[in-house]
């Protein structure tokens, strides 16, 4: 499957990554290669075969609906590169 | 006093020869000569370590000393270390001080390790040539000119360079085996699930697993007794007791089944490597085991799944790299939308943004069939191989590599070429598999790694089939030149 420049402007949206003009024709090219390795799984026949997400298939664990983290906010905001108040901060996202 | 293991360390202090302060200083002596030109290190932490170091020494003077008091140790860069950076080898971590320690870290501190500092590795883990790090490449210890390998080049550069005995490190296609390969060393990929993934920055959540890189399978079986188990914060932890790997090192290995898969002798394997390769399998038949092809029919598939999943996984972990709770923010961000995509954009290298959009692409709508769903079909095959080649052999054997080292740079223009580094690794991450890669032989002083694949949590049979390898041969004896 090949793919255009607009094809590689839709990924970089959808993955939130800004590109300059020569990333973009470089992820482009490179793209387009790997793809032609990963077609080469076209070739096979998975008529019947079941997906296989997690090695033995392993079901997820469940626990009691009980509260066990503790209240870390002091120490988690001040990762952050912007606070106010207690809060994330971050650029105006409504109008 | 720094050509040592684990287990020699163990050893001489337990028996007084010098204390965890004196070992400890003089790798960090080591470190502070010769880091500067391997760039093993990103982050150094000399006084923890001389803190942890004596509180050691303390702790032994006491009588409550156990195997790992007072051994130093490093941690790559993607384990979680409280209060200390913790960088992915990524600019978008680089000003990351994690708040916590991952439990692989908080096993071996409470077993009584020292951390020396955070090795160096390719950015988020992707990569086989430890190139792509924000804080630039490791050297190769056995030839400067050359790559260790990756993702975990920091941590194999760090100990077959003798900057410190053995290191921990992570591997989801191949990044501890390879590394191993290229720098004469030990490393062991243990089953998916058999260590935790709890504060282990995720690259692919159902191919990453923790392991080790060690001078031999002896230091491999304590490290690894020590970091496996059952862990409720990680959900794709597996609740099985762990072995005492150590205890069943020396089980002779007469009637041993060993299967070596025709797809890894094949085109693309150098035959100089080739002949290292048949000459360690030998070994084995002289002590006791027989020897038998196999197929794995699917085998050639696996870079292609592994480049659909993979990706697919990532770009899903890295979406939480957004600028906004912690890590790489750019400079004045005009709305929300332009802050994710600079942040991210000035961020995450190009190696990882490669891997971001393959992986969107592969899960975006019109292609989420023919691309990640096809792929996870193409797994199961692959795990099905390896299934039904188990029903005949007990371990599978093989090179790690189809070459030894390369030159730094020799790769970084054709993404695919990397990609095809990890040709025989890549298959046993797809299945979920424990593999280790032990030094098997040289070619032009360079090391050639064997790599073996067990059945599901039979660590145990890897270490032990390793260490009978390592007292009969003397291949993880040899160290680089000075």
């Amino acid at each position: 499957m090949a793919i255009t420049l607009e094809d590689v402007e839709n990924i970089a949206h959808l993955a939130r990554l800004q590109l300059s003009p020569t990333e973009k024709q470089e992820a482009l090219s490179s793209i387009t290669n790997i793809l032609q390795v990963i077609d080469q799984m076209q070739s096979i026949n998975t008529t019947g075969v079941e997906p296989l997400a997690h090695a033995y298939e392993a079901a997820q664990r469940l626990r009691d609906d009980v509260v066990t983290e503790k209240d870390q906010r002091i120490t988690l905001l001040a990762l952050a590169p912007s606070t106010q108040r207690g809060l994330f901060l971050v650029p105006k996202v409504l109008e | 006093m720094l050509n040592q293991g684990i287990a020699d360390i163990a050893r001489a202090l337990v028996s007084g020869e010098y204390s965890s302060v004196e070992i400890t200083q003089a790798y960090l002596d080591q470190i502070a000569l010769h880091n500067g030109e391997l760039n093993a290190f990103i982050t150094v932490t000399p006084e923890q370590a001389l803190a942890q170091a004596a509180a050691a020494d303390q702790v032994r003077a006491s009588g409550n000393a156990g195997v790992f008091t007072g051994v130093p140790i490093a941690h790559k860069d993607i384990f979680c270390t409280a209060g200390v950076r913790t960088s992915c080898g990524s600019r978008m971590l680089d000003n990351f001080i994690a708040p916590y320690n991952a439990t692989v870290v908080e096993k071996l501190l409470n077993a009584g390790a020292v951390m020396l500092g955070k090795t160096n590795m390719d950015e988020f883990a992707m990569g086989s040539s430890n190139e792509t790090s924000y804080y630039g490449p490791v050297k190769n210890p056995w030839n400067r000119t050359l790559v260790p390998g990756g993702s975990s080049g920091g941590s194999a550069a760090a100990v077959s360079g003798q900057l410190c005995p053995a290191a921990t490190a992570t591997d989801t296609g191949g990044s501890i085996r390879q590394p191993a390969s290229f720098c004469g060393l030990t490393g062991i990929k243990p089953t998916y699930g058999r260590v935790s993934r709890w504060g282990m920055i995720a690259f692919a959540s159902s191919l990453d697993q923790a392991g080790t890189l060690t001078r031999t399978a002896e230091d491999a079986a304590i490290m690894l007794g020590i970091m496996a188990g059952f862990d409720p914060k990680d959900s794709t932890s597996v609740d099985l007791p762990v072995p005492d790997y150590c205890a069943q090192l020396n089980k002779p290995l007469h009637g041993l089944r060993i299967g070596i898969p025709r797809q890894h002798f094949a085109q693309g394997l150098k035959p100089e490597v080739e002949i290292q390769i048949r000459a360690a399998l030998h070994e084995f038949e002289k002590l006791g085991a027989t020897i038998k092809e196999i197929s794995l029919d699917n085998s050639h598939y696996s870079v292609a799944a592994y480049y659909v999943i993979a990706p697919a996984e990532a770009s899903a972990n890295l979406s939480r790299y957004d600028g906004v709770r912690f890590g790489y923010r750019c400079a004045k961000p005009v709305d929300l939308e332009d802050m994710y995509k600079r942040s991210r954009g000035e961020g995450f290298g190009a190696e990882v943004k490669r891997r971001i959009m393959i992986g969107t692409y592969a899960l975006s709508a019109g292609y989420y069939d023919a691309y990640y769903i096809k792929a996870q079909k193409v797994r199961r095959l692959i795990k099905d191989d390896f299934v039904h080649a188990f029903t005949e052999v007990d371990v599978i054997m093989g090179p790690t590599s189809p070459h030894t080292a390369f030159p730094l740079g020799a790769k970084t223009k054709d993404p695919v070429a990397m990609y095809l580094e990890d040709i025989y690794t890549i298959a046993v991450n797809l299945a979920g598999l424990p593999g280790i890669s032990i030094p098997a032989g040289t070619v032009n002083g360079l090391p050639v790694g064997l790599q073996i694949v067990g059945r599901d949590f039979d660590e145990a049979k890897l270490l032990n089939i390793a260490h009978m390898f390592q007292q009969a041969t003397a291949w993880h004896l040899l160290t680089p030149g000075a």
